[in-house]
């Protein structure tokens, strides 16, 4: 492969030039400044490092980064194409590309870098994540034109994640050391379904047992209707309509849930952190409860320090007993740090509220 | 809620997506397949492109399992018509089954029950019709007697939420093509304005309102009916306004029920059937459930039809006031009259006569549905006798009674 051999050749001139030390400084420097937040300052040097080596991928790649950070979209979109010609086989590229088409709701060519990302390296697991979240976000999009409801009220608008580090790289020589390979590691579950997953698993749908109610609706308005916010197009009168909760004490009453399972997971404890979930927990893919358990025990006592934090949880009450709580879900362990929009079902069993369903996105 | 029946060769994978798991257990529902229709093989994919064949082909590969071409479709699908919703709903779904298990149909957060509920029944009701056509030798009932120029006959299946469009051939009426409806909110059997029902029964297209006429809701034209007939009338029903029209512009269909009477077609089916309408003359004949015979049982019921017909209008000329009587119900009431005095009257003046001739031309028969075996009859009587000649547009009841065709109305047209 030419470029390949390109980069090698560039690797063997810089061997036989002697490494200019102020070059890889300037490199580290800017890294550091763009992890302390002063982007521009961190632009400034990555810009000094690249006119000397207008080609190094890995200080294209921050340039890249840091413009998202600083807004610069259509920049950085060219960097990360262009990244994506040059070194068609790394996911990383892909990846932030997808980034910044989600950012600018172009869903399709998201999904595309995404899916290139994917075929490049296919454990790669924040392109899975990232993903997952989109398809979520374009079945939302789909289902806001399917029921006429306002998309954005539908699905936790998440962003997606950007990868920050160039790391694939290790794999060719000539190019900066990996900081750590990448491995399959543990998302707290598979985040995509295999295309031949039966569509149903075997659980109870409350969809399918929900009495139609005959509304009578009033008589046929000769207009269109614009779309309203889901909360508005609700018929009112309706017997099994949510209840009104306490939002506010219900909110931190789940609140609480999270916050402690979230903990528990952090400091391992895998005894309560599986007491988080109901007896009736829909195991994701549909398998049985204690093969998830096991399952769930050797990830989470897998050597290392597991570091799980939780933010912006939005808790919205399906019923009295029920609520549905999204948040943003960072998760760092040795082999790997995720950020993704996290959907928990709780249900209130003996006055607590236990885990009913776990899913990745909004 | 209405019933919904699987359709016909509808597998477990497609049923528990429809219903849920819960039809995953030893009870499965059975198809709702009837002897009158064929059903495809459970993973034949459909032939043609419009957009009801495109859906089925994604419902076909979710069958399958194959959920990747399933998708595929679907996007293609709502590229092509972003406004058909239930496309919309299964490319979510599908969508949504790539990033998390999904139990059933319609995965949206705080999806509205109601409308979920309505693009459920609105694909139960897509597959089943396409997937079980009329079988070939079958056809409906009511078209017994047409005239040379009404080229087209329409045909509308309430249960089915489905409208046949036949062909006046030669021999026997010949299905064209078939599209799905909407009927009213609450059904059939109109009786009153604003029930929201659609009347059963045989109307006519009586005009043709064109779309800058009627506005954005009636989509691409709507062609009134003659609801209420005569029949209508004598029966008290009423209301007004029963059209054939279209579908406004922000969405490819609406759900089976759905009108305040009308029926509704999606706006490339109402232009692919308008070329085929003719004002004043086409039937349009609405059914409950469209009731299928073979065409040997269509040609048997048709000669018992005519020459019931036939024997009337001889018995009339013969003067004889039994044989004349014999063809009337004991029920029967013509405007202002009913049996005894009818035929009273008819006695003595067709004694009176020395020769009568009757003959009828422009002869249409039409089963009327509904619970009574009944044939409206409509024709041209050319009466002469030896004091009298009139000729009028007549129009009969015929009802079965004790396995006898007999007249229960009677009056001019």
């Amino acid at each position: 492969m030419p470029l390949r051999r390109t980069l090698t050749a560039l690797a063997c001139l810089s061997l036989i030039l002697g490494i200019q030390p102020a070059h890889a400084d300037a490199l580290q420097d800017a890294g550091r400044l763009y992890r302390q937040g002063q982007q521009a300052q961190a632009l400034e040097q990555v810009d000094r490092f690249l006119a000397d080596k207008p080609k190094d991928a890995q200080a294209r790649f921050l340039k890249g980064t840091i413009l998202v950070d600083l807004g610069r979209n259509d920049e950085a979109k060219a960097i990360f194409t262009k990244l994506t010609e040059d070194y068609p086989e790394l996911p990383e590229p892909y990846n932030n590309l997808a980034v910044i088409y989600a950012q600018q709701k172009q869903y399709d060519k998201a999904k595309q870098a995404l899916e290139q990302a994917i075929r490049t390296h296919p454990a790669y697991a924040t392109a899975h994540e990232n993903l997952g979240d989109l398809y979520a976000r374009l079945a939302s999009q789909a289902y806001g034109k399917a029921l006429q409801l306002d998309a954005s009220n539908t699905s936790a608008q998440s962003k997606l994640a950007l990868i920050k580090d160039l790391t694939t790289t290790a794999t060719r020589p000539g190019s900066k050391p990996a900081i750590e390979p990448v491995k399959p590691v543990e998302p707290s579950k598979p985040t995509v379904t295999p295309p031949a997953t039966p569509i149903a698993p075997p659980t109870p749908t409350v969809v399918a047992t929900a009495p139609k109610p005959e509304v009578v609706k009033p008589a046929e308005p000769a207009k269109v209707e614009p779309p309203k916010p889901v909360v508005e197009t609700k018929p009112e009168p309706k017997p099994e309509a949510k209840p009104e909760v306490k939002t506010a004490d219900v909110s931190a009453e789940v609140t609480k849930v999270i916050e402690a399972w979230a903990s528990a997971w952090e400091r391992k404890d895998v005894k309560v952190y599986l007491a988080k979930y109901a007896k009736d927990f829909k195991v994701p893919g549909g398998g049985s409860r204690s093969a998830w358990e096991t399952e769930r025990h050797q990830r989470i006592n897998k050597p290392g320090k597991i570091s799980v934090d939780v933010d912006n949880i939005k808790v919205v009450a399906d019923g009295a007993e029920q609520v549905t709580a999204r948040f943003r879900q960072n998760y760092k362990s040795a082999s790997l740090s995720s950020s993704t929009t996290k959907t928990l079902v709780l249900v209130k069993r003996d006055g607590k509220w236990l885990i009913q369903q776990e899913r990745v996105g909004g | 809620m209405r019933k919904l029946a699987i359709p016909a060769g509808v597998g477990i994978v497609l049923a528990s997506y429809f219903f849920g798991s819960e039809v995953l257990g030893n009870k499965l529902p059975q198809p709702a397949s009837a002897q009158a229709h064929e059903a495809y093989s459970p993973l034949a994919l459909p032939t043609g492109d419009s957009p009801e064949a495109q859906l089925t082909e994604v419902f076909a590969r979710i069958e399958q399992n194959r959920l990747d071409l399933a998708l595929q479709q679907a996007e293609t699908l709502t590229e092509r018509y972003p406004n058909f919703r239930l496309g919309q709903l299964v490319k979510g779904d599908l969508l949504l089954a790539r990033a998390q298990p999904i139990s059933t149909f319609g995965n949206a957060v705080n999806a509205p029950q109601d409308k979920l509920a309505d693009l459920r029944a609105e694909a139960l009701a897509r597959l089943n019709a396409y997937r079980s056509k009329p079988a070939a030798n079958m056809l409906p009932s009511y078209l017994l007697q047409m005239l040379p120029e009404q080229k087209y006959a329409v045909v509308v299946d309430a249960q089915r939420s489905r409208l046949y469009l036949y062909e006046n051939a030669t021999g026997a009426p010949k299905l064209v093509n078939d599209f799905y409806i909407t009927q009213g909110k609450l059904g059939v059997e109109k009786m009153r304005e604003g029930d929201k029902k659609t009347p059963i029964g045989v109307y006519q297209v009586v005009g043709n309102l064109p779309r800058e006429k009627i506005g954005d809701f009636y989509g691409s034209g709507a062609w009134p009916l003659n609801y209420p007939n005569d029949l209508d009338r004598r029966l008290g029903r009423n209301g007004h306004g029963i059209w054939l029209h279209g579908t406004p512009s922000n969405t490819y269909s609406r759900p089976p029920r759905a009108s305040d009477g009308c029926v509704v077609l999606a706006n490339p089916d109402l232009d692919a059937l308008s070329s085929h309408l003719q004002i004043g003359l086409t039937p349009v004949i609405i059914a409950q459930n469209v009731e299928w015979v073979s065409q040997d049982e269509w040609q048997q019921e048709r000669k018992a039809m005519l020459s019931a017909f036939e024997g009337w209008r001889l018995d009339w000329e013969s003067r004889d006031g039994d044989r004349y009587a014999s063809h009337y119900s004991h029920n029967f009431s013509a405007d202002g009259s009913d049996y005894n005095a009818w035929t009273t009257q008819k006695r003595a003046v067709n004694a009176a006569k020395s020769w009568i001739s009757v003959s009828a031309d422009k002869v249409t028969m039409f089963g009327y549905p509904g619970k009574d075996d009944m044939v409206v009859v409509t024709f041209r009587q050319d009466y002469k006798s030896n004091n009298l000649n009139n000729t009028m547009m007549k129009r009969q009841y015929w009802k079965k009674e004790d396995g006898r065709w007999k007249i229960v109305y009677e009056g001019a047209a």
